[in-house]
């Protein structure tokens, strides 16, 4: 358990069971009265916010949470498939909790997979990915500007806006904290 | 964290806070009051259920003045003042530090009410001194310190701002909660506020009123742009009511799992000897500063620590 003093921002909590990581933390004490440890915090399964204000005799519960490194290895039906770094054991995620992380899923990329009771409620790819566009208008050639964009498309369906000098069987780079174009990386 | 380049950007601040004490010790030497130091190392803190001292081998550290300026208002000083460090273990965030200066002053034969009208001249003076016109900008708000100051009562600003009273906060343990959201954030926004007369169990030192029918404690609490300032009282001059408090709040302690203090020998004789009436205030300099000078955290007013 933490004591309300142990409180701060970015301190990972459990409350009625769930995970919240505390996103604004302040110490407020009003003149002779008891301190209060007044929190904002956000729920790691489901994103929803919440204040919270502790007194210092308060017991707030630690979340069991591991940060594991594993592999993307295929995909099964609903499921993808990981396999840990280092232990190579396996873990199936379901295709829906991936969200659009889902088209930036490379096999072997190396992803942080945060578990809360050994249920997997965050993942983390690697920042940059590298994809081939199958599909978009043929490109303006000498066009050099990166601020006019048109549709372009993966082999997997994902529609990413890109500069309008990118041909078909260009390779580009995309930040996947984004999920948006970041560079050329070979042309075709 | 300390580097040059903090120490730097500070500097104007810093230059403020020299120029806010030397106005202040100015209007108290104007006005007949002398300075003293007292230890800043003690034997016995008094004993408050959510004031911590911190330690020092078998002593400790100060978390106010007050017991030994009393020591010198029973020894026949009339009217000091006092400018220096001030501790309270485990106080930490936008607007509290472990260590802050304090500014606390006593007066013989004065009430709260005539405190709260030398504070609120004090302040007027030293604004204008400082900045060459009555006027601060803090946090969004224009705070004019020409204009009469507003007081509101503790049981009218929670009626006024919470719609509850201060009975049902107070039975229903959400006094403090409603004090930092609800009623602080409204005070001092335009001119300084004096939030006054406390419900009897949160009067700590000062003396209960008990005049028409209910009892208060002559204490008020000055806000500037919803930042507490200051905290004075009629100072409690009855001895066995005074044992008493210390009493209670050194058990509440006791239930917080919080260590006892020895026991105020020295102050209890002062007591003993004859407090003589009067009234005192603590203010706090670096919250002072950060209202003066628009710093949304003290740790911008002071030294890197």
């Amino acid at each position: 358990m933490y004591s309300a003093s142990d409180l701060r921002k970015g301190l990972k909590v459990e409350i009625d069971g769930d995970p919240w990581v505390i996103t604004d933390f302040d110490f407020c004490k009003p003149g002779k009265g008891t301190a209060l440890y007044r929190c904002k915090m956000k729920n790691m399964i489901a994103g929803n916010t919440m204040d919270r204000t502790f007194r210092p005799s308060d017991k707030i519960g630690k979340p069991s949470l591991e940060a594991r490194e594993m592999y993307y290895s295929y995909s099964e039906g609903d499921f993808l498939v990981f396999s840990d770094a280092e232990t190579y054991e396996e873990m199936r995620i379901s295709k829906e909790f991936m969200g659009k992380n889902f088209y930036f899923l490379i096999e072997d990329s190396l992803c942080e997979i945060l578990l809360f009771n050994n249920q997997a409620i965050e993942i983390t790819l690697p920042t940059f990915i590298e994809k081939e566009i199958i599909e978009t208008e043929p490109g303006a050639r000498g066009n050099t500007a990166t601020n006019i964009t048109k549709p372009a498309n993966f082999d997997n369906g994902y529609e990413i806006q890109v500069p309008i000098f990118i041909n078909q069987g260009d390779v580009i780079k995309i930040d996947t904290r984004t999920g948006e174009y970041a560079e050329r990386v070979s042309k075709a | 964290m300390n580097n040059i380049a903090q120490l730097e950007n500070i500097k104007a601040r810093l230059t403020s806070r020299a120029g806010l004490l030397r106005s202040l010790r100015s209007f108290f030497d104007n006005h007949g009051f002398i300075e003293v130091n007292t230890p800043t190392v003690i034997s016995a803190p008094a004993p408050e259920e959510f004031i911590e001292a911190p330690q020092t081998g078998d002593k400790f550290l100060r978390t106010s003045p007050e017991l030994e300026m009393k020591c010198l208002l029973a020894a026949g000083y009339e009217k000091i003042y006092q400018i220096g460090s001030c501790f309270r273990a485990g106080e930490y965030g936008k607007r509290h530090r472990p260590e802050f200066t304090m500014l606390e002053w006593y007066e013989t034969k004065a009430d709260y009410n005539q405190l709260l009208d030398f504070t609120a001249a004090m302040l007027k003076t030293a604004v204008h001194e400082l900045c060459g016109s009555t006027k601060i900008n803090y946090s969004s708000h224009c705070i004019d310190f020409s204009l009469t100051p507003e007081t509101i009562t503790v049981n009218d600003a929670y009626k006024k701002f919470a719609g509850i009273s201060v009975e049902q906060a107070i039975e229903q343990n959400i006094f403090d909660e409603i004090m930092v959201d609800q009623i602080e954030p409204n005070l001092g926004l335009d001119r300084m506020t004096f939030l006054k007369d406390y419900p009897a169990d949160r009067a700590a030192l000062a003396k209960l009123n008990e005049s028409n029918g209910h009892c208060y404690a002559e204490r008020w609490e000055l806000y500037l742009g919803g930042l507490e300032i200051a905290n004075a009282y009629s100072e409690l001059t009855d001895i066995d009511e005074q044992h008493q408090r210390f009493t209670t709040a050194a058990r509440q302690r006791q239930k917080n799992g919080l260590s006892p203090y020895p026991e105020a020998n020295d102050f209890f004789a002062a007591m003993e000897h004859g407090l003589p009436e009067s009234s005192g205030c603590a203010l706090g300099i670096d919250r002072l500063l950060m209202a003066i000078t628009d710093a949304d955290d003290i740790a911008q007013t002071c030294f890197p620590n």
